[in-house]
């Protein structure tokens, strides 16, 4: 493992060693960014092409011949097709948009820098775990391009489906082994960046930065991290079991006497319960990876811009460690219907429901800052306060699902798929972009239009309202989830009405966002030149130039006296404290 | 700042189709449909005065602490209230649970009704075949080999077996009202899931295990039963219907498919 | 100036001890760094194994059909092997600490070699079981026999890569006190490998 002292004194030199093969945190972090938003392109259109199919089934589109001429046949979208883009796009957002972005994009840029450290613990290791994340996404994408296609069993990729091979339907073969292949690399990309992350925050934090001076983007990027390490783990065993059961003949999740396409199978004695524990104790864990950090990055951006400190600093990490530790005992809820215990069920619907309980002790949290501020709307201020908003939203919808009494009813319809859109597809999603306006100045030395994001910001945020609300009533209906189209059923004929408004919002948001890009492209040249500290923010990233030296802070060591939110002192020079200014920079009020 | 109405625009909005009840459950058809629904109530008027006061509290400080000159109070934050706001969430949030506890007890707990009436439930890609035992109460043996889909055999139900031979199989799920049921459910390839919106139950329904599902229909009428978990490309075709009918046309019925053997 | 209430939460008070980091003075902190680099490197292969254990314990209760796996006895041997390889690495470490470096190299060398061979033996036991017709897909029991083992052999591939890599520099004299976290992280890694191994043999004794 490379010293992080050894890079200190030697820039790098040349394109490549600069830009692409980089062991630099800060272009291994906007790697990843790009990375994700790559992905967000590719799994927003899945998600267009989705919505589109659900209102016009029997629509003949040309060029849908012309990419899949095997699966859209004149020109009409097959329901394996729809199936196959409906399982990329789940697993392209949750894993190469919602675990990328916040945790390895934000996190590697700005974690080292918060901390006081020159870079990441494990600079080679952190540069391999990027391109390992590339590699895995190759594959993922090369899933549509083989024979078959892509898998049609969902991101959840529950089995016998996904685990009987070509028989089980278009996509299971080849496309089911890419996805898997590609998941497993993932795995091993992401154990190397939480070695980092973990080793990092807690050896190479400078002089004076205890664990309760750390800024709370930091704890949530060492809480996510661990989550990510032991979710990961189980992941990665439970993808091995399921390639042996497609290739070798194994049965861990296969059981006996199972008929497909007039073929009976030789599996014998697996059981499909033992893949769905598996991998929803990976799975919940996963979904407080993808949204811890848009919650630190929430606490951090309410602070500053309403120029107070954040409100019960302390409760909010134990709130954050709480989310960690219970996020781990509550994977059960995703199974109430499964066959499963009862008395399990019961026991997982109690934990899942105190889960609900840091959650909470968060949002009150978030108003209680704003609570007596002086609320400055930037862009990025706009996108933290609709985080809160969609968070609360999405969060309410948990309390009917935590309850398998009422899951008896709302398992697999729509009521799931708009709470956990409006949780990670939309809160998580506003967090990326508050992170973006936040630290685009000091990341590549230039301001976005702040005009542009705030008409991005409330075309989005009434947009994300109009796609994901309605999905509530519809499952209130009863309408089942994973459905290719609703002909079928006199009562899902009624709801198209419905599904319409959604597709039509869903249109107008998908759009807007091209505000955002070219937002982000255009100041990325032209946008105005950045100051050191635009925001009059405390942490210490606000301390170095914009953007920042490739060693951070130009061989001096940071040496922090303050808290990460001092706004609003009273009697200090400005109206903040940096955590580096001096100890007596004003009389302590209560020390 | 603009955000605020739009946040309360926006709750109001979403409250009201709440309210009117735009789009809704199907009316329950059983004790524990009703059960249901009140349980539902009560967790949407919880959630929903949480839902209203949130949004429009956080409208709120949007509105009144927007920078008008002002100072901002220094402040870390209040221990005391702390306490009491996590102590409410959590009496609440538990409370809601244990409330559910019971309907959910009801449904998988309970003493099995030797009395029900039992049927068998076979799904596969993508159709649910249903069978009544016949006039000897008795299910036939079945043999995976002999499944003949196109022959009217979905189960394989073994000719040589005697107690196979006045087993009625069905396309439909056919039940007296008023009488408990007993349904035994088998998947014979992949996960499906038997879902009956009236009835407010759905059961995953997992190769290798045979699980069983008690209810009672009370109300007759003709029911749509949507294949509930992901099981291929014909998932969004696999249905079935529920009918419930008074005991005597029940088993008028049973006669009639005995008859026609 | 609205406030909450009169009690309020003091600022976070300045740490007591140097402890936040303790200023970067790079070799200390890369060793830190790197002990926890491991220690963490060591909790995911932990999890990983204990997401198998759980599925072979279920798999096993589950069904009528798991025939107990006939261990071939090299097993035995591979196992003190192992462990041999294991107390020759320790001591090499003693001898390193005393300054003794010859006896480090012919120790650490002995140790390598034993892990190697290690890795020959078990891949002499899957031959002895292909032979008596046990295959990977024969049996549950199988199953899980030839995947623990070849998960815990892709360990051993990675710890052998890293006690090989101390070996070259410490035969060809390049084995300064920079290196000296190298030669205790690969050490330790090795000792976790090797208590794995106890652990899964204890597995397939008890349960296999």
């Amino acid at each position: 493992m490379s010293s992080p002292v050894v890079h200190a004194h030697h820039a790098p030199q040349g394109f490549i060693r600069k830009y692409v093969f980089s062991l630099d945190h800060k272009v291994i972090g906007i790697q990843y960014y790009f990375l994700a938003l790559f992905s967000v392109l590719v799994g927003m259109s899945l998600s267009l092409l989705m919505r589109f199919h659900m209102v016009h089934p029997d629509a003949k589109v040309h060029w849908f011949s012309t990419l899949w001429p095997t699966a859209a046949q004149g020109g009409i979208m097959t329901p394996e097709l729809y199936l196959s883009l409906m399982t990329m796009h789940g697993t392209i957002m949750v894993f190469f948009v919602l675990t990328t972005a916040p945790q390895s994009g934000f996190g590697n840029y700005f974690l080292p820098i918060q901390i006081g450290a020159e870079d990441m613990a494990f600079p080679v290791l952190n540069m391999l775990s990027f391109w390992t994340t590339l590699l895995a996404l190759g594959v993922m994408i090369s899933a549509f391009f083989v024979p078959g296609g892509a898998p049609l069993s969902g991101w959840t990729g529950y089995p016998p489906l996904s685990a009987i091979g070509a028989v089980a339907g278009p996509g299971e073969g080849l496309g089911q082994t890419l996805w898997i292949v590609s998941i497993a690399i993932f795995c091993g990309a992401s154990l190397m960046g939480a070695i980092n992350f973990i080793a990092t925050i807690i050896d190479l934090r400078c002089q004076g930065m205890s664990l309760m001076r750390l800024p709370l983007t930091c704890w949530t990027w060492f809480v996510t991290a661990i989550l990510g390490l032991l979710g990961f783990a189980v992941l990665l065993a439970a993808g091995v079991l399921l390639i042996l059961d497609r290739s070798a003949g194994t049965s861990f999740f296969v059981p006996g006497g199972l008929l497909v396409s007039d073929q009976i199978l030789n599996h014998k004695g697996g059981s499909p319960l033992l893949w769905q524990h598996l991998f929803w104790f990976f799975g919940h864990p996963e979904v407080y990876i993808a949204i811890l950090p848009g919650m630190g990055v929430t606490s951090q951006l309410l602070s500053t811009f309403c120029r107070k400190p954040i409100f019960g600093y302390r409760a909010m990490v134990y709130a954050i460690l709480a989310i960690g530790f219970l996020g781990f005992m509550v994977w059960g809820h995703h199974m109430f219907m499964s066959g499963m215990s009862p008395y399990s069920a019961m026991a997982f619907s109690v934990l899942t429901m105190a889960i609900g309980v840091p959650s909470a002790i968060k949002t009150f949290n978030w108003i209680g800052t704003l609570w007596g501020g002086k609320i400055r709307f930037t862009t990025a201020m706009m996108f933290a306060l609709g985080f809160v908003s969609l968070f609360v939203t999405g969060g309410i919808s948990g309390i009917f699902l935590g309850q398998p009494a009422l899951d008896l009813y709302f398992h697999d319809t729509y009521f799931v798929v708009g709470h956990f859109h409006m949780i990670m597809g939309v809160a998580a999603i506003f967090g990326m972009f508050a992170g973006t306006f936040y630290w685009f100045p000091k990341m590549f030395g230039r301001m976005l239009n702040e005009t542009l994001g705030k008409i991005h910001f409330y075309v989005t945020f009434v947009g994300v309202y109009a796609i994901f609300t309605p999905m509530h009533f519809l499952g209130i209906a009863g309408n089942p989830r994973r459905y290719s189209d609703f002909t079928n059923f006199d009562f899902l004929g009624k709801l198209l009405p419905v599904h319409n408004f959604m597709t039509q919002a869903a249109y107008g948001t998908a759009a807007i966002q091209i505000l955002f890009f070219i937002n982000l492209f255009w100041s990325m040249k032209y946008g105005k030149k950045a100051p050191m500290n635009p925001w009059n923010a405390t942490t210490l990233e606000w301390t170095v130039p914009s953007p920042p030296p490739f060693d951070n802070f130009a061989g001096q060591h940071p040496v922090v006296n303050h808290g990460p939110y001092e706004y609003g002192v009273p009697g200090a020079p400005n109206d903040f404290i940096m955590q580096t200014d001096p100890v007596d920079v004003v009389r302590e009020p209560h020390a | 700042m603009l955000l605020a109405p739009v946040v309360w625009i926006l709750t109001v909005v979403i409250c009201y189709f709440f309210i009117a009840q735009t789009w809704w459950f199907p009316p329950p058809i059983s004790q524990h449909g009703i059960a249901y629904d009140a349980q539902f109530m009560r967790t949407l008027v919880v959630t929903g005065i949480i839902f209203f006061l949130a949004q429009f509290a956080l409208g709120w400080v949007i509105f009144r602490f927007r920078d008008d000159g002002r100072r901002a109070s220094y402040s870390h934050g209040n221990n005391r209230l702390e306490t009491i706001w996590t102590s409410a969430t959590a009496i609440l949030f538990v409370g809601l649970v244990l409330m559910g506890t019971r309907i959910w007890a009801a449904v998988h707990l309970s003493e099995p009704d030797p009395a029900a009436v039992p049927i068998e439930l076979m799904a596969k890609q993508f159709a649910f075949s249903f069978r009544y035992p016949g006039p000897d109460g008795k299910f036939g043996a079945t043999d995976l080999k002999l499944v003949n889909d196109a022959a009217g055999n979905p189960l394989g139900i073994d000719d040589n077996d005697p107690a196979g031979k006045d087993d009625i199989v069905s396309a439909s799920l056919k039940v007296p009202a008023g009488k408990p049921i007993k349904l035994i459910m088998h998947s014979r390839d992949v996960i499906h899931n038997f879902f009956v919106r009236e009835l407010r139950l759905k059961q995953d329904i997992v190769p290798g295990m045979e699980i069983p599902l008690y209810f009672q229909a009370d109300t007759p009428g003709t029911y749509e039963i949507p294949c509930s978990e992901l099981c291929g490309l014909g998932h969004f075709q696999m249905r079935s219907t529920m009918e419930v009918m008074p005991e005597a046309d029940f088993e008028k019925w049973k006669q009639e498919q005995a008859a026609n053997k | 100036m609205p406030s909450l209430t009169s009690d309020v939460i003091k600022p976070p008070a300045p740490p007591s001890r140097g402890f936040g980091g303790g200023g970067s003075d790079g070799r200390g902190a890369s060793r830190r760094a790197s002990m926890t680099g491991l220690m963490v490197l060591l909790a995911a292969t932990t999890m990983a194994f204990a997401a198998f254990t759980s599925a072979f314990v279920v798999r096993r209760g589950m069904s009528n059909d798991w025939v107990a796996l006939p261990l071939p006895r090299i097993l035995w041997v591979d196992t003190a092997m192992l462990v041999a390889s294991s107390v020759l690495l320790e001591v090499a470490r003693r001898s390193l600490k005393s300054g003794r470096r010859t006896e480090f190299n012919r120790y650490w060398t002995a140790g390598t070699a034993l892990g190697a061979l290690f890795l020959l033996g078990q891949a002499f036991a899957w031959r002895q079981l292909n032979a008596a017709g046990i295959f990977v897909a024969s049996n549950p029991s199988s199953s899980f026999f030839y995947l623990l083992t070849a998960a815990h052999g892709l360990h051993i591939l990675g710890g052998l890569s890293a006690l090989v890599y101390v070996d070259v520099q410490a035969l060809s004299l390049r084995l300064g006190p920079g290196k000296r976290t190298a030669v205790d992280v690969s050490a330790m890694f090795w000792h976790f490998v090797d208590g794995l191994w106890v652990y899964l043999m204890a597995l397939f004794l008890v349960w296999g």
